[in-house]
């Protein structure tokens, strides 16, 4: 189960510094712990592509953030993420709310979201795991350390 | 209205051991006045980010500071990241190079050139230290002061537009650009 709380405390430790992010209506939730965090920068942006470049220029300077944002988001920051993930080989870890994805699954919703949100990661070529209340906060901080480990780029795909 | 070469120079004698990002048309040009590692000319880029990178890069590297190139047509794109350098103070000096034409693609306008005042807007998206430069000898006189001191700070720096130019290219493949960069903020290569 993913509560701010907990999902703070998998960020921590594993050494995660900043959280790049602008929230949804899931993800708002966090707010709270999120802004809170004692030993967790939280940077508020105003479109998903900022976010993207904000974060590699935290790595680049040496910093460890991570993304956070909703799938609408990641549909936007397209150029971005080309760009920094494959133009710059800065690697990013981004944690991506997938609007619908539970209803969507129970063809209980008609939004495109759930639809595109799989096939885009993919396109952009970031490894990916999706993510749901079956699993538990600590398999971000387990996709962080292997992304991290790897120097790699690594999204996980929140099921909304 | 100044040359972009005669902006540019009074940028070089003011940067300090600050990082400078430099995109489009400045980016072609700045390697002949600075070429250091921490000189990173941000070529290919997603158009519209520098000062976003940069943003990232200050509050990285705070005692350092960040001076960023953008033009006017890139600040169109991302124009959000006034707010976002006015919500999170940092050492960036965000130098909009206007010259209200898309320069690197041939020189077509810009959308609203001649009328959009970029400085009114990061005035309005709350930056409080924002300068304005028509002339070569108004911004010799006024750097110093514009580029010293906390940020963000924007300075808008009026440029004769170049119609015809060739799209600039970055004087090293990106890989050793970042290398370069990394070294220069004093990490060891991973
Ligand atoms: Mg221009």
């Amino acid at each position: 189960m993913f509560d701010g709380a907990s999902v703070v405390q998998a960020l921590q430790d594993c050494g995660v510094t900043h959280v790049v992010w602008i929230p949804d209506s899931d993800l708002g939730r966090w707010e709270p712990e999120l802004r809170e965090a004692p030993r967790l920068q939280l940077l508020r942006v105003c479109r998903e592509g900022e976010a993207i470049a904000l974060a590699a220029g935290l790595k680049l300077g040496g910093k460890n953030p991570v993304v956070l944002i909703q799938c609408t988001g990641l549909f936007e920051a397209g150029d971005t993420l080309r760009n920094i993930l494959h133009d710059l080989h800065v690697p990013l870890f981004l944690l991506i709310g997938v609007r619908s994805y539970r209803a969507h699954q129970k063809g209980e919703s008609t939004d495109s979201c759930p639809v595109f949100t799989e096939p885009i990661v993919r396109a952009w070529q970031i490894p990916y795991v999706l993510l749901d209340e079956r699993h538990a906060p600590s398999d971000i901080s387990d996709a962080y350390r292997r992304a991290s480990a790897k120097n790699e780029s690594f999204a996980v795909l929140l099921a909304e | 209205m100044m040359k972009l070469c005669e902006a540019l120079e009074v940028v070089a004698l003011h940067r300090g051991q600050r990082i400078v990002v430099a995109t489009m048309s400045a980016a072609g040009e700045w390697p002949k006045w600075s070429d250091t590692p921490l000189d990173f000319i941000y070529i290919p880029s997603a158009m519209g980010q520098a000062p976003s990178l940069g943003l990232g890069l200050a509050l990285a590297q705070p005692e350092r500071g960040v001076l960023v190139l953008n033009g006017d047509g890139c600040t169109l794109m991302n124009l959000g990241c006034l707010v976002t350098l006015a919500h999170h103070p940092a050492n960036v000096f965000l130098l909009i190079v206007e010259n209200s034409l898309y320069e690197v693609t041939g020189g077509q306008p810009t959308a609203g050139a001649g009328r959009v005042d970029f400085a009114a807007l990061a005035k309005a998206a709350g930056i409080e230290r924002v300068y304005r430069f028509d002339r070569a000898d108004a911004w010799r006189g006024g750097a110093a002061e514009a580029l010293s001191g906390p940020g963000p700070v924007v300075v808008s720096l009026q440029v004769e537009g170049r119609i015809g130019q060739k799209t600039p290219k970055a004087p090293r493949p990106m890989s050793e650009q970042i290398a370069r960069l990394r070294g220069g903020l004093g990490f060891t290569p991973s």
